[in-house]
C-alpha cells in the first residue's frame, strides 16, 4: 500500500531548534506563519521583520530574508522596505506586546493610519517575556508580574490596551482580527487569519492579534497556562475578525476638492539662470 | 550638456543634488530650520517616480531609512539638532546591520530645545555622540552651498561603498542662503546590492540585516570588522582645505563650515593690514584630518578655534597638536553668527599678546 503523508514539515521553517520555553506559543506562531507562506508560494517574495523580545531570533527559524528592527519600530522598518520594493513582495512585522503596544505605539499606529501593505503579527502574552516577565501594556487588571508583585493596580498604571479595538478606528486597515494559540481547534483558526491576512496584504494594512501564553513568566505550568489564558485573557481579549472586506471602516472624512488648492500653494520651481 | 548655473537655497540645492545622485526615497519629520528639504522632495520626487514619505517621527523616519536601505536603495532624511538626536538609536542600529543612507543635519541653536538659529553645537553629537556602542559616521561639513551640493553625490557614494551612514553637517545659514550653484554630472559609480533584503532567491543564501550577535565573541568579531571599514576611512577618507597656509602663517585660525568663511574674510582684512593668518579648515569632521593638520603644527605658534559653539572641535585640534603649540578657542553660541569684525579683534589682541 502506497504510504500517504498525513503530516509534513514545512520547508519554511529552518532545521533550528527553536529556543523559546517550553509552552510558549511562540513556536507555533513561527509555525503557522511559515505554512502560510509556503501554501502561497512567496517565500522569495517574502521579507520579514523582526521585533526586540523573545522573539527577536525569529530570523533563526523562518527561511526567509530577514531585517531586523530596533524595539518597537518594525512597522517603520517595513514601511521603509515595503516602499521601496517592488509590489509583488509580500513584508510581515512579528512583535510582542511590550514591542508593539508600548514603546512601538506611535509607529504602529501610523503604519495602520498610512495602510501600509503590511502584515503586522502581534503576539499578545500579556507580560514581557524577554527581559523576565515585566508588566506589559497588556497585562491583565490584578496579574502579578516582577513590577506588578501585588498585581496590576489600574489607579496607578491603567487598564490593558486592546489593540485590535484601537485600530479599529482607523479608516485604512483592511484586515484587523484577533485570534488565540490556546488549542488546536483556536490554532486551526490563527492559520485562517493569518492566511486571510497575507493574501489582503496587496490591498492594505493587515493585522492578526495572536493571544499567546508565557508560562515561565507568568509562573505556570503549560498545560494551566493555556487554561488561565482562556479563562482570563479572552474575556478581556475578545476573538473577533473586527475588520475585513465587507465589513465597513468607520466612514471617512469627505473629501472636499477645494482643499487640493491653496492660494499660496509654492510655484513649480523658484530657479534663476545666471549665466 | 553645457552645466547650468541656478540661483537655489541650501536646503532646496541639497535635496536637488540627492535626487541627482539617485536617492529616490525621502522619509523624514518637519523641523525648522530645514523644512526646504522635505517640502522640496515631497513635490520633486513624485516627478522621478521616487517615494517621499513623512514620518510619525525623527525616530520612525530613521527606521524607514534603516528598511528602504536594506532593501537596497539610495535613501536620505533631513533633520535638525534636536531631531537628530532623536534618531541616534536607529543610526546605531545601521553601522551595526551595515545599512548605507545619507543623513543631512542642518544644526540649530541647544541644548534642549534651543532656538531656530544657526549654530555648530552638533560637532560632538555626529562625531562622538550619535548614537550607542562603537562606531562612527563619516561627517561632511560643507561650507558653501555648492560644496553642499557635490557632497551629496560623494555621501551617497561614501555610504555605499563602506555600507555605513553618512552625514551631511550643515548650519543654519548653509541652508537658508541663496547661492548660485551647478549640479555635478552623476557619478558613475555602481555598487554590489546583493546583500540586499529582497527577497530570498532560490537556491541562495538569504540576507539577514541585523545587528544582534548574542554571542560576545562573535559580536567582538563583528564590531572588529566594522572597524577594520573606519580604519579605511581614517585613511582616505580625512578631508579639509588649508588656505593662506603658503607663507608658514604664525596664526593659524580652525573653523568649518560657515564660520570658516566668516573667518576667510577676517583673515582678508588682516592680511590687508600686514597679519600673517591662515585657516586650517576641516571637510571631513569625521575622519578629522589629523594627518593634514600635523603637518602645521611645528611651523604654527597659535591655533585659535572659532566655531558657532562653546568649543567642540577645536578639541580635536588640540588632540593633535597635543600641547606643542597654544590652541585658544573663541565663539559664539545660541545661534549667534560670529562677525568678522569679532574675529579680527580677536585676531589681533592674541596676536599681540604672542608678541607678534
Amino acid at each position: 500500500m502506497a504510504e500517504q503523508v498525513a503530516f509534513k514539515r514545512t520547508s519554511v521553517l529552518t532545521d533550528d531548534y527553536f529556543h523559546y520555553c517550553p509552552g510558549c506559543t511562540h513556536g507555533v506562531a513561527h509555525r503557522l506563519v511559515a505554512e502560510v507562506i509556503e501554501e502561497m508560494g512567496i517565500q522569495d517574495r517574502t521579507i520579514g521583520v523582526s521585533p526586540v523580545g523573545c522573539s527577536v531570533l525569529a530570523y533563526n527559524y523562518l527561511d526567509v530574508d530577514f531585517v531586523e528592527a530596533a524595539h518597537g519600530r518594525a512597522p517603520a522598518v517595513a514601511t521603509g522596505i515595503r516602499r521601496t520594493l517592488p509590489e509583488d513582495r509580500y513584508v510581515f512585522t512579528y512583535q510582542g506586546d511590550g514591542d508593539l503596544a508600548s514603546i512601538g505605539m506611535a509607529e504602529i499606529i501610523h503604519a495602520a493610519n498610512r495602510g501600509e501593505k503590511i502584515t503586522v503579527i502581534f503576539i499578545n502574552n500579556a507580560i514581557y517575556g524577554m527581559t523576565g516577565g515585566q508588566m506589559a501594556p497588556t497585562t491583565l487588571p490584578g496579574m502579578r508580574t516582577t513590577t506588578s508583585p501585588n498585581g496590576r493596580d489600574t489607579g496607578l498604571c491603567g487598564h490593558p490596551i486592546r489593540m485590535c479595538e484601537l485600530l479599529d478606528t482607523l479608516v485604512e486597515p483592511k484586515f484587523i482580527a484577533r485570534g488565540s494559540l490556546s488549542s488546536p481547534k483556536l490554532i486551526l483558526k490563527a492559520k485562517k487569519l493569518l492566511r486571510q491576512a497575507f493574501d489582503l496584504q496587496h490591498s492594505g494594512f493587515t493585522f492578526v492579534e495572536l493571544l499567546s501564553t508565557c508560562p515561565t513568566g507568568w509562573g505556570l505550568t503549560p498545560d494551566n497556562s493555556l487554561a488561565w489564558l482562556e479563562r482570563n485573557m479572552v474575556p478581556f481579549f475578545p476573538m473577533e475578525v473586527f475588520r475585513e472586506p465587507g465589513k465597513m471602516p468607520p466612514q471617512a472624512t469627505p473629501y472636499h476638492p477645494d482643499l487640493k488648492v491653496r492660494d499660496d500653494a509654492p510655484k513649480a520651481e523658484k530657479k534663476t539662470e545666471e549665466g | 550638456m553645457a552645466q547650468r548655473r541656478m540661483l537655489m537655497k541650501g536646503t532646496e540645492a541639497i535635496a536637488e543634488a540627492a535626487i541627482r545622485a539617485g536617492c529616490h526615497h525621502f522619509f523624514g519629520y518637519p523641523i525648522t530650520p530645514q523644512n526646504e528639504i522635505p517640502e522640496y522632495m515631497s513635490r520633486r520626487l513624485p516627478q522621478v517616480g521616487g517615494v517621499y514619505l513623512q514620518a510619525e517621527s525623527e525616530v520612525a523616519a530613521i527606521n524607514m531609512l534603516c528598511g528602504a536601505g536594506a532593501a537596497g536603495v539610495r535613501v536620505m532624511t533631513s533633520s535638525s539638532s534636536p531631531g537628530v538626536a532623536l534618531m541616534s538609536e536607529g543610526a546605531s542600529y545601521m553601522v551595526g546591520g551595515e545599512l548605507p543612507a545619507v543623513i543631512v543635519n542642518i544644526m540649530r541653536g541647544g541644548p534642549g530645545l534651543g532656538d531656530i538659529q544657526p549654530s555648530q553645537g552638533d560637532y560632538d553629537q555626529m562625531t562622538r555622540g550619535f548614537g550607542h556602542g562603537d562606531k562612527h559616521f563619516i561627517v561632511l561639513a560643507p561650507s558653501t552651498v555648492q560644496e553642499a551640493v557635490d557632497m551629496m553625490a560623494l555621501a551617497f557614494d561614501l555610504a555605499d561603498e563602506y555600507r555605513n551612514p553618512c552625514v551631511v553637517l550643515g548650519d543654519g545659514l548653509i541652508g537658508q542662503m541663496m547661492e548660485p550653484v551647478t549640479f555635478p554630472e552623476p557619478s558613475e559609480r555602481t555598487f554590489d546590492r546583493s546583500w540586499a533584503a529582497t527577497g530570498k532567491k532560490p537556491g541562495q543564501r538569504r540576507n539577514i540585516l541585523r545587528s544582534l550577535f548574542l554571542d560576545p565573541e562573535v559580536l567582538e568579531k563583528h564590531v572588529e570588522k566594522l572597524f577594520e571599514k573606519f580604519k579605511v576611512m581614517e585613511l582616505k577618507e580625512q578631508r579639509y582645505e588649508a588656505w593662506m597656509m603658503d607663507d608658514a602663517p604664525p596664526v593659524v585660525i580652525s573653523a568649518y563650515g560657515t564660520t570658516a568663511r566668516i573667518a576667510k574674510s577676517a583673515i582678508r582684512e588682516l592680511r590687508a593690514e600686514g597679519h600673517r593668518v591662515g585657516l586650517f579648515r576641516p571637510i571631513s569632521a569625521w575622519p578629522f584630518p589629523v594627518d593634514g593638520l600635523a603637518t602645521y603644527v611645528e611651523q604654527t605658534r597659535l591655533f585659535l578655534g572659532i566655531e558657532m559653539s562653546m568649543g567642540q572641535m577645536v578639541e580635536d585640534v588640540r588632540r593633535v597638536v597635543a600641547g606643542r603649540r597654544p590652541v585658544q578657542f573663541w565663539g559664539r553660541t545660541g545661534g549667534m553668527v560670529p562677525t568678522v569684525e569679532e574675529i579680527v579683534a580677536q585676531v589681533k589682541e592674541r596676536s599681540a599678546a604672542l608678541g607678534q
